[in-house]
């Protein structure tokens, strides 16, 4: 059994009284891609930020390809891509020029990075667009050139932190075909955070669900479904799961301010 | 070794952002003006002066530190260095998370202290290009008006100055980086920079001075009997006055520029004997000896630098990277 790519043992994070992940454990192997769910402020931001080494457990600990990203955070940092949710350019900078800082930041020569960044570009069509200030892109340009930049780096894992938010429904399929294609093509690890369910439910191979700062249910979905719902059928949504959840545990979660 | 690429890449790129930006075109053309404009009047007074002398000597770095404009070139950096400091580092950080390109950043494979050395480095890149290229051009101005050539000796005085002045931007550089950790907004973080500004120059000469009259008050009229207490008080006015890094600069550059000046103590407080021995022996003292006299005030200059940056890196390192 190969050793996770991804995995947290009792993961905690406190900000002064709040926790904000509370115990977390789970696993992502390779290749998979994981569904990291939850409502807004459930913790999946300061999850990732705690698995990229950016933000300093209170607890617990977490390994990334076996490394532990607060002792070792630029090891960590050169097998990872990472897509911040609200991602952010250079703005008088081209997409070409973008992402050849990244690659330079990456410790790659500009005539390896060249066609890196082609192919990037053309994974993510912006092809055409290379030449363009980043300013003036729009928000669906953005959100690809920031999937253009995890893939220059050429990443064993991706943290996609809510990618499709913002984006139009044509946009969203497109971003969700390039997801999947990161790990059927690219066999990369994709870490996928978002609250949208059922947009998870389309490119993830299993999902965790988190409210509160705590993971409710991790699985397979149609695992998730038959164990929570107590229901075997075809027609089942992730959007039910999660209402199910979210009503049982929110009561709870909520006022007991633990 | 990727570490190591990776700072050369924020080096590279915040170079590249400093040279096509428009404050530094702005600032770039300030500066110009006003320094030609000053070495030009200092050029034709000192000309009118040199008149009759068949070999001046040692009169080329007169133009750096002859006030006979409103002020000497070495005044003027003292004074308007650490604005092109404030210029060039106010927004270093907090331009990043506006932009929110910094969990980006540092999430790429360096080490979140080369976001700062690499941007450090830069603007003092460009601190350097900016006064080498401006001392050359009073330098050649010099030239034209006076008809002098410089010895070696005054080029490497020019050399030294233009290090420590380099320093001293880089002081301020520092601290204008510190300003764009510690405050997110970058006007606020541009304006705590210039109200520190403002409180080294202006503040620290007035302090000193009350704080030297209330320990030592020296009566109206002194008297033989008063020379200690007068001595007592020119002390803790300098003690007190190297708070400010301008103080200690300009101290610095005065003994670098000026063969003639041993010493960066002012005259009242030299002994008898010393007094003596300088008017005896009226040589100018050689730049190593030049450099040994100032090289407290740099160690100091350098050693605040140092604390600046400390304080820089202990704030980025536990700061929350979300904005
Ligand atoms: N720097 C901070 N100081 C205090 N509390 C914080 C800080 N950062 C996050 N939190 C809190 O931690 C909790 C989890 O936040 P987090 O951003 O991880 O949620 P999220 O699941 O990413 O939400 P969203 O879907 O809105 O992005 C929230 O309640 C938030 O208020
Ligand atoms: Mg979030």
């Amino acid at each position: 059994m190969a050793e996770p790519v991804v995995q947290t043992i009792e993961l905690t994070k406190r900000y002064g009284a709040q926790v904000a992940v509370d115990r977390l454990t789970l696993e992502v192997s390779e290749g998979e891609v994981f569904g990291f769910l939850g409502p807004n402020g459930a913790g999946k931001t300061t999850t990732i930020l705690m698995l990229l080494g950016l933000s300093e457990p209170s607890s617990g600990t977490a390994r990334v390809c076996g490394l532990d990203p607060t002792r070792a955070p630029v090891p960590v940092k050169r097998l990872v891509g990472y897509l911040p949710e609200n991602v952010g350019f250079y703005e008088d900078m081209t997409g070409y020029d973008n992402l050849q800082y990244v690659t330079r930041l990456n410790g790659v020569r500009d005539r390896d990075a060249r066609p890196r960044i082609e192919g990037a570009l053309e994974t993510v069509g912006l092809a055409g667009e290379r030449r363009k200030r980043v300013g003036a892109y729009s928000k669906g340009m953005r959100q690809r050139l920031g999937i253009a930049e995890v893939l220059v780096r050429q990443p064993r894992v991706v943290f996609l932190d809510e990618p499709t938010v913002g984006l139009d429904p044509d946009a969203t399929q497109r971003m969700l075909e390039l997801i999947r294609s990161l790990s059927r093509d690219q066999g990369m690890t994709v870490f996928l955070s978002s609250h949208l369910l059922d947009q998870v439910q389309r490119v993830s191979d299993r999902v965790g669900i988190m409210l509160a700062g705590r993971l409710v249910a991790a699985g397979p979905i149609d695992e998730l479904a038959r164990r929570s719902l107590g229901v075997d059928q075809a027609r089942y949504t992730l959007e039910e799961i999660f209402m199910r959840y979210f009503r049982q545990e929110q009561p709870a979660a909520a006022p007991a301010g633990r | 070794m990727i570490a190591v690429r990776g700072l050369s890449a924020i080096y590279r790129k915040e170079l590249e952002d400093h040279f096509s930006s428009t404050r530094f075109t702005l600032v770039l053309t300030v500066v110009l003006m006003v320094s030609l404009l000053m070495s030009w009047m200092t050029a034709t007074s000192v000309r009118k002066e040199l008149e009759g002398f068949a070999k001046p000597s040692l009169v080329f770095l007169v133009l750096f530190t002859s006030s006979g404009a409103m002020f000497s070139f070495a005044q003027f950096v003292a004074f308007f260095g650490p604005l092109i400091g404030l210029v060039l580092g106010f927004d270093a950080i907090n331009r990043e998370r506006a932009l929110r390109t910094l969990p980006k950043l540092v999430s790429q494979p360096v080490h979140r202290d080369a976001v700062i050395n690499g941007k450090f480095l830069a603007g003092l890149t460009t601190v350097g290009v900016l006064l080498t290229a401006l001392v050359a051009m009073i330098a050649g101005l010099g030239l034209r008006v006076l008809g002098v050539v410089p010895g070696w000796e005054e080029i490497g005085r020019l050399a030294l100055y233009l290090l420590v002045s380099a320093i001293y931007v880089g002081f301020w550089l520092g601290l204008a980086i510190l300003g764009s950790v510690v405050f997110r907004g970058m006007a606020t973080s541009a304006l705590a920079v210039l109200a520190l500004w403002i409180f080294l120059a202006f503040f620290v000469p007035v302090v000193a001075s009350l704080a030297a009259d209330a320990l030592a008050p020296v009566p109206p009229t002194p008297t033989m009997e008063d020379i200690p207490v007068v001595l007592q008080n020119e002390q803790i006015k300098r003690a007190v006055s190297y708070v400010s890094p301008m103080t200690l600069y300009s101290d610095a550059t005065a003994v670098l520029l000026d063969p003639m000046r041993k010493t960066t103590r002012s005259l009242v407080l030299l002994g008898p004997m010393e007094r003596l021995s300088l008017t005896r022996f009226q040589n100018p003292l050689p730049l190593a000896q030049s450099a040994l006299v100032a090289a407290p005030h740099l160690l100091l200059l350098v050693a605040g630098t140092f604390v600046v940056f400390a304080l820089c890196y202990a704030t980025f390192m536990r700061q929350e990277i979300r904005a």
